[in-house]
């Protein structure tokens, strides 16, 4: 039945209605999960991802730890109920271990580690359910969970799959456009317009490739827009909740300082 | 820069959104899937300047509809139920059929569900000027979008979907064009829902919609009368949509192997190899000892999945249920042209379409037929070995899913096998849209009994059809022809100073001279086509003191070079033989052998095994003697130049002299051979002209001419195989190398005895080859000289073939050589070229004491094994070039054509109940023409009536009349197969039949 779906019909629609350029709906959920120090929740289309990240805190091992820089680690797991077939796989699944050192790769330069030596940030990212843009949803999710925890980076990073169908190309595939067209996944820092990570694991025309980058670099910027107002809505949130709240020495300002709160909070209890 | 947004969409809408479903994978495994898709507004209604939709696109509608039918007198569209398309896809195709049609998107992934093939019509609908056809997304659009209800079946809210959308076309036109005050209310364009499903018209006139049946509208159309014509009877009456039933066996089980092999030797069933008629996909036949006349096999389930080659084992009906051959042409792929290749449970809706026609096309073929014909007839139980190869295909084009270059779906495609003795291969491929157009190589998997089609995978591209190289390629695997380079091993076998090898300065103690006659002073030449390298034979004949002549055969000594059981020697024994293509030689022995040492050019010399004769001047043998040699061949001559130093009055050199005392003796060899009843035989044989060697364009095609040098060297070849023979079966009764060809049965020739009786009142005797060869001399029409080739053709077809085989294995009288009246023969004389020749060498130098016999010749399985490998190799290598010739004639005739049409004499060598056979001399072809309407058809006489395109008196053809035809090279749009179409051009213009 599958394969009797078209890509992109005549018409322009691809088969859930939208035309090449539109992403799919993205919703983002930002509060706090137990005792995590930053989680984000995205719904993009019906993919969902889950990431809480823990730290800077000390490193589990000494062995593992590095005397001028923090480590960083990605521990990434597929929930069985993610997919139509109910799967398990354990975490020495070789496509999960590859998810987690892609985000790791991708974060990796963009934290910046130099201002906590020794330490180790944890980052875990639950899959609750797939349809397509696995990484990029995960990157995405990533990003504003490091935000949420207060760990400084030097820009946001934010992640697209675009694929080509004959000779156009089409962003934000499902599950069922990424099993039939060659894609590629790239990761960009918006304001700069940099590129932190691209990966295909298919063959794409060599003439396509620039396309498909400038495209899915433009779509990071109307992501990264996105991201920013859920981040700055919880922002103010977190404001107006401490203007009411009994006063707290504050220290500093603007999203740093919101965890620095936090924080805080943490080692009075 | 493009413009990117995030389509937003509610949570709360996710009822309407997300749909959730269960899927059973081919494994049995049930999966949920959930989907979700984003409605929109701005979905465009296709009318010309409506006010309320974007412009983005060009809308195609005209504004006020079509307004030209008699019932509905307003302006209105149509917007056709999925089953209008389903059913009525010609009316609707005709290009008089004018009326804008609004397509839905329901409909035409309907469509799309319920038949690929009509799917790829409906989008090359689109694609055309003349139609006005809109394709409106309404399932992407917010307020036409449906979803299935409880309880209701996907036809229903299909149904559903169709009427709301036309719903909205009507009250979106109403608020395109509000009313103005004071003026009177506009009449508005409306959409008219066109379905043949009752219950759909009465919810649809419920809800206050127009709704028509197809028959209905187009009785009121302006070409009523030939539009009614094209209305299809199955539209009448409208089936619901199946519910999935269990896949059905659409074959019968093959018995357990211990019941096949039981039934076999009980005599109750019998095993032979199966072979498709290439007439008629619904008919094969199975050889079998017990009956003179091949068992037939009526119709797919009695050939039970068997596949050309096949050994299977047959069941015999009862006498009463025999039946004869059918006598029309079947073609699968116009039969079958909607079938699909998917492998779902909806394609069984167009099984039964199929299985019909079938059914119809097997029950024609008469009962009714005169005992005589009739033939064992009987079914398929068992399969003893399949015989399945890699086949090369063309995927057809047709049965593709989405034809984007770029899809890496996993698609079910058909692919066509080159060869029509094969039916279609149903694929699983992820790479179909790139090899559309391309050759490819194919195996089959299997073939399920639940299966119509037999399923394969995909091997490897051999590359686009009709380039030299695929086609190349294409012939010699499709014919088996081993044609990888020689390897290391192979020409480490070759004499270590290549091609400085020579033949060492006379000495008597040196090895290579030791029992070596020297002939390098006679006067001998060799005869051979132009441009041949590999010359095996040199010739020589001079005048006996005696009066006596002789007379020598010099044949390449490749046993010196080709040692027993050496890499190069298996590789030989394996490749049995040289294939020759038009425009390639796949050589049996590597080149600097073939070509060089053994050679036999002019000028050097060479190590030569040679018959020599003591022949009287009536040619008679008194003496012959065998010996190995040292020849230095005087001159190379092309069989013309032969011929014309022969005929030259003023060449009286020696060597002229002999090449007309061995024409003289080759005359007599010849009259001796016919005396003792050796048939001449004819096989249609024409010679390329290849531009150059590079471009090897065909420039064009002509008859092979034989001049008598032809004839000469043959003689003499001939002379020698059967004096070889001889000596080697005197040696050694048990394993001599020899080649026979059997006497044909008489029942062979009983369809030609009759044609050649009653059509043109002469009689055949084929009770001896004598008789046979007499009697076709006899078969001679003074009007026209081709008449007896054709003839001679036709006989040669009704013959078996000739074959190697060891003296030790048959009886002693089975022996002789039917077409050559020998009663013993071989193959000696182009060692280079055939293995068996080779063979023969070793045993003919053991039996002259030369070289011991190495002992695997003496052993009767091995001499068998090999000689069993060579005789299929020999038998596909023929088949392979001359599938050559075919091609490259398919060229040239394509070059010719260009320039204009090509039109031949030919003449019918058989008829059909929807068409005739044709034989185009000229070009050494064979051909149908079909006639599309329906003619008479006189079995009895082997006529046909064909009535006359203006309703004149009608034209009988029959067999062996003369005819011109029209050739025309086609290529089949969907397999992109080259084909040769003819058509009559006299007696009858048969291009509008």
């Amino acid at each position: 039945m599958s394969s009797r779906v078209e890509i992109l019909n005549d018409g322009g629609y691809r088969s859930d209605g939208r035309r090449q350029y539109e992403l799919r709906d993205i919703s983002i959920d930002l509060s706090p999960r137990g005792t995590a120090d930053g989680s984000a929740l995205i719904t993009h289309g019906l993919t969902e991802v889950m990431v809480d990240v823990f730290g800077p805190k000390e490193a589990k091992s000494r062995g593992q730890s590095v005397h001028d820089r923090a480590t960083v680690s990605v521990e990434v797991g597929i929930m069985p109920f993610s997919t139509g077939e109910r799967r398990k796989r354990n975490r020495g699944d070789k496509r999960v271990l590859e998810l987690a050192a892609s985000i790791r790769q991708t974060f990796e330069p963009i934290i910046q580690t130099s201002l906590y030596p020794r330490s180790e940030i944890s980052i875990f990212v639950h899959i609750l359910q797939q349809d397509g843009g696995l990484l990029p949803a995960s990157i995405n999710a990533t990003t504003l969970a490091l935000l949420t925890a207060g760990i400084p980076l030097t820009d946001y990073v934010t992640a697209m799959t675009c694929g080509v169908h004959s000779t156009t190309s089409l962003l934000d595939l499902t599950i069922l456009e990424e099993n039939d067209l060659p894609h590629l996944t790239v990761a960009s820092l918006p304001r700069t317009g940099k590129v932190t990570l691209v990966t295909m694991e298919t063959r794409l025309h060599a003439e396509r490739v620039t396309e498909c980058l400038k495209i899915a670099g433009e779509a990071g910027k109307i992501l990264h827009k996105e991201m920013k107002k859920a981040v700055e809505a919880r922002t103010q949130k977190l404001a107006q909740a401490m203007e009411m709240a009994p006063k707290v020495a504050v220290v500093g300002g603007g999203s740093g300082g919101v965890g620095d709160v936090e924080m805080e909070d943490e080692m009075d209890t | 820069m493009v413009e990117i947004t995030i389509r937003k969409r509610p949570r709360e809408d996710a009822v309407v959104t997300q749909r959730k479903f269960f899927k059973k994978t081919a494994r049995g495994k049930v999966i949920k899937v959930l989907r979700e898709r984003y409605l929109r507004d701005d979905v465009n209604c296709g009318i010309q300047r409506c006010s309320l939709c974007s412009l983005d696109v060009e809308p195609t509608l005209p504004p006020l509809g079509t307004q030209e039918h008699q019932a509905l007198s307003f302006g209105h569209y149509v917007i056709p139920d999925t089953n209008v398309f389903l059913a009525q896809m010609d009316l609707i195709e005709s290009p008089l059929f004018k009326t804008p049609i609004v397509l839905l998107q329901t409909v035409m992934e309907e469509v799309r569900h319920r038949s690929l093939p009509l799917f790829n019509r409906l989008k090359m609908l689109m694609r055309t000027d003349e139609k006005t056809v809109w394709v409106f997304y309404n399932e992407y659009r917010s307020e036409t979008a449906v979803i299935r209800e409880e309880g209701e079946t996907p036809n229903d809210r299909n149904d559903r979907g169709i009427r709301k959308a036309t719903a909205w076309y009507n009250s979106h036109i109403s608020l395109a064009r509000p009313p103005i005050r004071n003026q009177p209310k506009p009449v508005l364009t409306t959409a008219v829902l066109l379905t043949d499903d009752v219950a759909n018209r009465q919810k649809a006139e419920a809800e206050g919609l127009k709704a028509i049946s197809v028959r209905r509208y187009v009785e009121g159309l302006k070409d009523a009368n030939q539009l009614l014509d094209l209305l299809s009877v199955k539209g009448e009456e409208i089936e619901p949509t199946r519910a999935a039933a269990p896949r059905q066996a659409l074959y019968p089980e093959y018995l357990p192997t211990a019941t096949v092999l039981a039934g076999i030797k009980a005599g109750q069933l019998h095993q032979g190899h199966f072979n498709a008629n290439q007439y008629n996909y619904l008919e094969g036949s199975v050889n079998v000892p017990a009956f003179t006349k091949p068992i037939l096999l009526v119709g797919r389930e009695t050939m039970n999945r068997a596949i050309d080659g096949d050994i299977v084992a047959v069941e015999v009906f009862p006498e009463s249920e025999w039946k004869a051959p059918g006598d029309e042409v079947v073609d699968q792929e116009s039969t079958l042209k909607n079938d699909d290749a998917e492998d779902s449970d909806d394609e069984e809706g167009e099984d039964d379409v199929e299985a019909a026609v079938e059914l119809r096309i097997v029950q024609k073929e008469g009962t009714k037929r005169p005992a005589a014909e009739k033939q064992p007839t009987g079914r398929i139980v068992g399969m003893v070995k399949r015989n399945w190869r890699s086949y090369v295909c063309h995927i057809d084009r047709t049965s593709l899913q989405s034809s984007n270059p770029g899809s890496l779906s996993q698609q079910t495609v058909f692919a066509t096998p080159v060869s029509r003795l094969l039916p279609r291969i149903r694929l699983r491929t992820r790479q179909a849209p790139s090899l559309v157009g391309q050759k490819i190589l194919v195996t089959i998997d299997r073939w399920d009994s639940s299966s119509r089609y037999p399923e394969g995978h995909f091997v490897r591209a051999l590359g686009q059809v009709e380039s030299k190289e695929a086609e190349q390629e294409s012939l010699l695997l499709e014919f088996d022809v081993p044609y990888r380079p020689f390897g290391k091993a192979i020409l480490d076998c070759l004499p270590k100073e290549g091609d400085a090898w020579v033949v060492p300065p006379k000495n008597a103690d040196d090895p290579e001279w030791k029992g070596r006659d020297d002939l390098r002073d006679l006067l001998i030449c060799s005869i051979d086509p132009p441009g041949c390298q590999d010359i095996d034979d040199a010739l020589h004949a001079r005048p006996l003191p005696n009066g006596n002549i002789e007379a020598g055969v010099h044949i390449a000594d490749v046993s010196r070079f080709v040692l027993p059981d050496t890499p190069m020697d298996n590789e030989a024994a394996a490749r049995g033989t040289t294939v020759y293509l038009v425009d390639k030689r796949i050589d049996m022995l590597p080149e600097l052998l073939g070509t060089n040492l053994c050679s036999l050019r002019p000028h050097v010399e060479r190590l030569a095994f040679s018959v020599i004769w003591e022949l009287s001047p009536e040619a008679e043998i008194v003496n012959v003697r065998f010996t190995k040699s040292v020849i230095a061949s005087k001159e190379a001559f092309t069989y013309e130049a032969a011929q014309l130093r022969k005929d030259d009055p003023n060449m009286h050199d020696d060597l002229t002299k002999s090449i007309r005392l061995l024409n003289d003796l080759a005359i007599k060899l010849k009259a001796g051979r016919m005396a003792a009843g050796a048939l001449n035989l004819a096989s249609p044989e024409v010679k390329i002209h290849l531009d150059s060697a590079e471009s090897s364009d065909p420039v064009d095609v002509e008859q092979k001419q034989l001049l008598e040098t032809n004839s000469l060297v043959e003689e003499f070849m001939l002379l020698a195989n059967i004096s070889v023979a001889r000596k080697i079966q005197e040696t050694f009764p048990q394993t001599a190398v020899l080649r026979r060809h059997m006497p044909p049965p008489p029942t062979n020739f009983e369809k030609l005895k009759d044609v050649l009786l009653k059509r043109t009142g002469r009689s055949l005797d084929v009770s001896s080859s004598g008789a046979l060869a007499a009697s076709l001399d006899q078969c001679i029409d003074p009007n026209e000289p081709a008449f007896n080739t054709l003839v001679r053709i036709m006989a040669t077809r009704c013959m078996l073939s000739a074959e190697y085989f060891c003296s030790g294995s048959v009886g002693r009288d089975t022996f002789g050589h039917y077409g050559l009246a020998s009663p013993i023969y071989t193959h000696f004389t182009s060692p280079i070229r055939r293995y068996a020749d080779v063979l023969a060498h070793r045993q003919l130098s053991a039996a002259i004491s030369y070289s011991p016999l190495h002992p695997s010749l003496h052993s009767k399985p091995y001499v068998e094994r090999v000689l069993d490998v060579v005789n299929r190799r020999h038998r596909m290598a023929q088949m392979a070039s001359r599938a050559s010739v075919e091609f490259y004639v398919g060229l040239a005739l394509k070059a010719r054509g260009i320039s204009g049409t090509v039109t031949e004499d030919a003449f019918v060598i058989r008829t059909f109940r929807n068409g005739i056979n044709v034989f185009v001399s000229a070009l050494g072809i064979e051909g149908l023409v079909m006639f599309k309407r329906e003619i008479q058809f006189d079995a009895e006489n082997y006529t046909v009536s064909v009535p006359s395109p203006n309703d004149g008196a009608p034209t009988t053809i029959s067999v062996f009349d003369k005819v011109r035809v029209k050739i025309d090279v086609e290529k089949d749009p969907n397999t992109q197969r080259g084909k040769v179409k003819m058509t009559l051009v006299s007696p009858v213009n048969s291009a509008s039949l």
